[in-house]
């Protein structure tokens, strides 16, 4: 009977349970913290049956996170993601905070259920706060990662999707592990998880290397997400990047990604002119006579741009940084 | 009734046949076997659906949507919450005057559409908790408290959500105006300006381009006033109702300020 309020939330972990009518009072139905389970056979295929002939208006979309990616170097960690949360179609928000500060000294990312992720690395965070309570001392990376995978292998096929990657630097350095809603947990060192993760992989994978100082490392993962978002319909929106380094993470940069769009722009065509001046010809003629490559479609965006810029919803053309 | 309506293709749950097509906007049922499309509607008692299609399920029909807009938008220091009224079911409007709102504390009110019943019982158990915590407190619920327990409330039914679509907005510690939005299970984000709900495709655009300035850099932004923000809110509830057969009716408009919630009410077409 719920006589006093529920001191649920002071347990370990969040536990499944049955809501039985015949059991529970509404007020400890709608005051319980435990996870509430439909009461049929197989609560498992429930929500997905629910909407099985249901029109795509009626069927219930829950926001889903796209693009992020991690990695390690001599200089600590970087992390970088977009800010796009698609609801089905509709964009539901373009400003959604993906890299998640769990505590001062360890960051999570979002990809897959917003909802998920954001609600489980809080519950990781709860529960990294009462081990350093009980242990005087704080948790490692790897410990943390883990409680993670384990909390949400309970489960394990009701339909979660988190793919978070758990990073920070505790007493054995710098540390990135992936953790999904499967149960998998992996230790590594470069990591991209959403739809757009191929594109980023391309980009990060062609420039990463061990020794890059940290300028060049916050460069590359811009870039990587920036690749993403032009190319990915469910990526999009504003570029945060965050450094993890050994007193903690620090936040860096929030750019839209139509500025980096036009650094990545004004740098290429920085490139072009070098090298037209290098064969002695015009830039246009350049253009041509290099390889006869095909007409590049960006060149009927640059059109685009310039009226677009004087209606003022572009950014100004940036020079090259 | 034959005894045999039960066993009929399109049976409902209820036992009466069901008049209207698979797939209609009057609710989806679980279950429905893969014949059912092809399976004449006036069938006849007694006739068992075919084998070919398939065995004839029934199961539990926990979700419809009545539709309704509800929107949020933060100013400086103000937050304006509407909703409009009507509740709809498939082609019909069951009630042109429905509240989707709760005044949950002098600075905060939630709006939420979706389901009706879902929403009901939303607000129910949240009146209970606001309770719970005033007693054990002794000081009311903050905007930042309450978004958070809304998250968590929505989210403790992760694998059978509420079906709504709530907005939160409110004043905040600090005397800040704003405004929360939500996905049906509970990923939560502050914002100056959202709306949820069947008209959110048609009215989100054009808070975006009002409210929030998005995508116009060279333009300065300006703040708007209390009476201006109102002022767009009825030209975006009006501009909805014309292109969403859910919106219309009447339109409950709740004005926080420093001074508490003050509500106004107009009304729309009533087509």
């Amino acid at each position: 009977m719920a006589s006093a309020p529920s001191l649920d939330f002071l347990s370990t972990s969040f536990s499944l349970s049955r809501t039985d009518d015949a059991r529970l009072t509404p007020l400890q139905q709608g005051t319980s913290s435990a996870i509430a389970l439909p009461m049929v056979d197989q609560p498992a295929n429930f929500l997905r049956d629910a909407f099985a002939g249901a029109s795509e208006k009626d069927r219930l979309h829950f926001a889903h996170g796209t693009t992020t990616l991690a990695f390690v170097f001599q200089g600590g960690i970087i992390a970088a993601v977009d800010s796009r949360a698609s609801m089905g179609q509709y964009v539901g928000s373009g400003t959604v905070k993906k890299i998640i500060e769990i505590n001062p000294y360890l960051l999570g990312t979002m990809a897959g259920g917003a909802a998920d992720c954001s609600f489980w690395e809080r519950d990781l965070g709860r529960r990294c706060r009462l081990y350093q309570l009980r242990n005087k001392q704080r948790i490692s990376v790897a410990a943390a990662s883990k409680l993670l995978a384990n909390t949400v292998y309970g489960y394990k096929g009701m339909g979660l999707s988190m793919g978070t990657m758990i990073m920070g630097w505790d007493v054995s350095g710098p540390h990135l592990h992936y953790v999904d809603s499967e149960g998998t947990r992996l230790k590594g060192h470069k990591f991209s998880v959403g739809s757009g993760s191929t594109y980023a992989y391309g980009v990060l994978d062609a420039g990463y290397s061990w020794d890059m100082g940290v300028e060049e490392a916050i460069t590359l993962a811009r870039r990587s997400i920036y690749h993403a978002t032009h190319r990915d319909a469910a990526s999009g929106g504003v570029i945060n990047v965050y450094h993890v380094k050994e007193g903690g993470w620090v936040k860096i940069s929030s750019d839209d990604m139509m500025i980096i769009h036009e650094q990545v722009k004004a740098e290429k065509k920085l490139v072009d002119d070098a090298t037209a001046a290098a064969l002695g010809t015009t830039a246009e003629a350049g253009e041509g006579a290099a390889a006869g490559s095909p007409p590049d479609p960006t060149s009927a965006q640059d059109t685009g741009d310039a009226s677009a810029a004087s209606r003022g919803n572009v950014p100004p053309p940036a020079s090259a940084t | 009734m034959d005894a045999l309506g039960l066993l009929r293709p399109g049976a409902s749950v209820s036992g009466l046949p069901a008049a209207h097509t698979p797939g209609a906007a009057t609710g989806f049922a679980l279950g429905d076997h893969a014949g059912r499309a092809q399976a004449a509607p006036a069938a006849e008692p007694g006739v068992v659906a075919s084998t070919a299609s398939g065995p004839l399920q029934r199961r539990f029909q926990p979700y419809q949507n009545n539709g309704g807009t509800v929107l949020a938008v933060a100013g400086k220091g103000f937050c304006v919450v509407a909703s409009d009224t009507r509740l709809g079911l498939g082609y019909s409007i069951p009630s042109r005057k429905v509240s989707r709102i709760l005044k949950m504390t002098d600075k905060v009110v939630l709006a939420s559409s979706g389901m009706q019943a879902d929403m009901l019982t939303l607000h129910k158990t949240l009146r209970m908790r606001l309770v719970q915590y005033q007693q054990t407190h002794q000081k009311h619920m903050s905007l930042t408290a309450a978004s958070q327990m809304l998250s968590n409330m929505l989210y403790t039914r992760r694998f059978f959500p509420y079906y709504t679509f709530n907005v939160l907005g409110g004043i905040d510690e600090n005397g800040e105006g704003w405004a929360y939005g939500y996905d049906a299970i509970g990923s939560h984000e502050k914002v100056s300006a959202v709306c949820s709900g069947t008209g959110q495709t048609l009215i989100q655009p054009v808070l975006d381009n009002q409210i929030e300035f998005k995508q116009q850099w060279g333009a300065p932004k300006v703040d708007l006033s209390l009476e201006a923000t109102v002022e767009l809110i009825r030209d975006a509830f009006t501009s909805a109702g014309e292109r969403d057969i859910y919106t219309g009716d009447f339109v409950e408009i709740c004005k926080i300020t420093k001074d508490g919630v003050d509500v106004e009410e107009f009304q729309l077409k009533l087509d």
